[in-house]
């Protein structure tokens, strides 16, 4: 086991040294390149010279990326020149962070819940008349842009029927102690049931919007292993060992089934963080998504590049996370 | 519907050892209208406590299906199931599914054809073996895995108290076929269908396996019904066999009976298609063609095609199944022209070459 982590560590760094080039070579490859990203408007052949001079982008480009991959290996990723001008990109980066950790999770487990007994109910009944609409609503799921069923969330449910706030994480005027900066969270650790009350009604809107695609693939993953989980001689073996419906659902159905839908969690991920930039933009939430969405249209390179090398960090680690939970519930993973 | 249950031998016989398990014009048909395919018509067999029977066939003659039917593992949509199959007086057929629940495992188990896949992958081999004894046994969870490992133990898999931890993947394939039948015997049920139980095993490990089954069943005075194309395991393990052709029985006789004296061409044929280690080297001599060539009972024998033996009667008439005149009444035979009985007992493997084209 241990091993198998060590190893799967080193692919990890791998993949990061590999990202970092790709990253390094894309800001070389700027229109333009990052001196008149820089100066914009204002550069002049000399300023822009001097410039370049400043920031080394005469040296080799062996050296020039050395530098980068050491100022990155510090969390030095330079000085955000858009929204967040003067502050160090990492910064921008540490404060978003928790708002978007906890609108994910809070998504991956409405997902989950949704998806994993709906998927099992429609895999049972294959056929039936609640398997097929939940195909078709999760083919809906997957179907429907992620922002535009955002706006139309929003639409109803803040605008029309204003149950829910619109936007933010949480309302003018309630005074909350922060310690993680996950405002439901620090709301229940600190016993300000109000606060927590408030952020998680700022969190389901959002919440939503991002976990139609995680629902709607886990659902059809969960059904599709289910229905041929079922098909299986070892749950005939359960069936012949007369033991109750529960037992073989349980312990011979789902922890079979669960196998590829761990490995598609993992894979969710990404789509946790991509449709994390276009759901916080709609629902003007202060997580990383919406920085990045801002850096994007404000040009800020040192914050664009921070969120998308963290993005990619964290998105590796997940899925070791779940290579581990893979080994965990999966013998034959373990000793091969 | 031809068979006749009224007619059946059979009922004679089960007064004389009163039958655990009584199986009676079972029929079983998947689909229905045009598509309909009758994969057992009207199989009648009993089986007494301590006898081991034999239904014996190629692919696709119902005898798996006969099984299942009989555990109530079938699908529960598409198809139907008629006749009557009794386990000590109660009628398992229309059981309902809780009560059926609780006879499986505990007085009726299975043993199944592919050891590997027939084991839950990511399921300690203890908790697959300890599972069972916990839901029919009042144990504690404790007991059970005690029970468990001894029931490991005298299924012959060495250091047991490990292999409770272990995996179906870190096993051999004899190894797992042990499990599962330590898994079927753990609450020592009195009857035991194995369903092909040594196929997927090479040749060593068949024996080995065979004679577990034997020495276990002998003990217990469990009934086994074992289900094989294997000509080779029931001349090891079965009093009576059934053979099997395309849902129907085709012929019923003890086990040296059959060997000796194979009287209906399909049994024959699959005698001689036996390799046999002492004899010259030659070409084997299998049945030919295959059951696609079958005719429907309805208009006579669904062998005939493939029968050298095939008269024109065959071909328009449904043979019956009969004690065969001069063999007692527990010979039956379904055949309007079978193989001459050969005078001495030793001519096991003559009537067949007569099938050589």
């Amino acid at each position: 086991m241990l091993r198998f982590i060590v190893r799967r560590l080193l692919q990890a760094v791998l993949a990061l040294f590999v990202l970092s080039v790709l990253l390094f070579a894309w800001l070389r490859s700027l229109p333009g390149g990052v001196v008149s990203a820089l100066l914009g408007e204002r550069g002049t052949p000399a300023a822009a010279a001097e410039l370049r001079a400043q920031l080394g982008l005469d040296d080799p480009i062996f050296v020039q990326y050395w530098r980068f991959l050491e100022r990155a290996l510090r969390g030095d990723f330079g000085i955000s020149n858009g929204v967040y001008r003067g502050e160090p990109a990492w910064d921008v980066f540490v404060q978003r962070l928790p708002a978007t950790i906890e609108l994910s999770i809070v998504a991956m487990v409405i997902a989950l819940t949704l998806a994993i007994p709906l998927g099992y109910i429609a895999a049972r009944r294959k056929g039936g008349w609640l398997d097929t609409g939940s195909v078709v609503f999760s083919l809906i799921g997957v179907a429907v842009p992620v922002f535009f069923l955002a706006y139309v969330l929003k639409y109803i449910f803040a605008v029309q029927l204003g149950w829910l706030p619109p936007s933010g994480r949480a309302s003018v005027g309630i005074n909350a102690t922060h310690i993680t900066n996950m405002y439901m969270l620090d709301g229940l650790m600190t016993r300000e049931w109000d606060a927590a009350w408030d952020a998680f009604k700022h969190l389901i809107l959002p919440a939503v919007a991002l976990s139609s695609i995680p629902f709607a693939i886990i659902f059809r993953i969960t059904r599709a292993a289910v229905i041929d989980v079922m098909e299986e001689d070892y749950v005939r073996t359960a069936r012949a060992k007369g033991l109750t419906a529960r037992t073989i659902r349980g312990r011979h159905i789902m922890r079979n089934a669960l196998i590829p839908v761990v490995t598609i969690v993992g894979l969710q991920i990404g789509a946790l963080l991509a449709g994390a930039v276009l759901t916080e933009k709609v629902f003007a939430y202060q997580g990383i998504g919406q920085a990045l969405a801002i850096g994007f249209e404000r040009r800020d390179y040192p914050v664009l590049q921070v969120l998308i090398m963290m993005a990619a960090l964290i998105y590796i680690v997940v899925n070791l996370l779940v290579d581990i939970a893979y080994a965990v519930i999966d013998p034959r993973v373990r000793t091969k | 519907m031809t068979a006749q249950p009224t007619a059946d031998p059979a009922l004679d016989r089960s007064a004389r050892t009163a039958p655990l398990l009584a199986v009676r014009d079972l029929t079983v048909t998947f689909g229905r209208g045009r598509r309909e395919f009758r994969a057992v018509d009207g199989v009648s067999f009993d089986v007494a406590p301590g006898q081991t029977v034999g239904l014996v066939g190629e692919s696709g003659c119902g005898k798996s299906v006969t099984s299942l039917a009989i555990m109530g593992l079938l699908p529960a949509r598409g198809n139907t199931i008629g006749g009557s199959a009794t386990f000590a007086g109660e009628e398992l057929l229309t059981m309902s599914g809780n009560e059926l629940r609780d006879r499986r495992g505990r007085d009726l188990a299975m043993i199944f054809q592919d050891p590997l896949s027939s084991l839950n992958p990511v399921v300690p081999l203890g908790t697959q073996v300890a599972e069972v004894i916990e839901r029919h046994k009042r144990v504690s969870r404790g007991e059970a895995r005690e029970q468990a490992r001894a029931m490991l133990d005298k299924v012959g898999i060495p250091d047991p108290t490990r292999r409770l931890k272990e995996y179906p993947h870190q096993l051999s394939g004899g190894m797992r076929q042990r499990a599962l039948i330590a898994m079927a015997l753990a609450c020592e049920p009195r009857l035991l269908i194995a369903d092909e139980p040594t196929t997927a095993l090479d040749v060593t490990i068949q024996a080995q396996i065979l004679a577990l089954l034997k020495e276990l069943v002998q003990d217990s005075e469990t009934a086994l019904v074992m289900i094989t194309h294997d000509l080779g395991v029931v001349a090891g393990l079965c009093d009576e066999v059934n053979v099997l052709y395309a849902g129907r029985i085709v012929e019923r006789a003890g086990r040296h009976d059959l060997f000796a004296r194979p009287r209906h061409p399909y049994t024959g044929g699959l005698l001689a298609s036996i390799p046999r280690l002492h004899e010259e080297r030659g070409r084997l001599t299998p049945v030919p063609g295959s059951v696609s060539d079958n005719i429907p009972w309805e208009q006579g024998c669904a062998f005939a095609p493939r029968c050298s033996s095939a008269i024109d009667v065959c071909v328009q008439q449904t043979p019956e199944l009969v004690p065969d005149p001069g063999h007692g009444p527990d010979r039956l035979l379904r055949c309007h022209n079978p193989l001459p009985a050969p005078p001495t007992a030793a001519g096991s493997g003559q009537p067949a070459e007569e099938e050589t084209p």
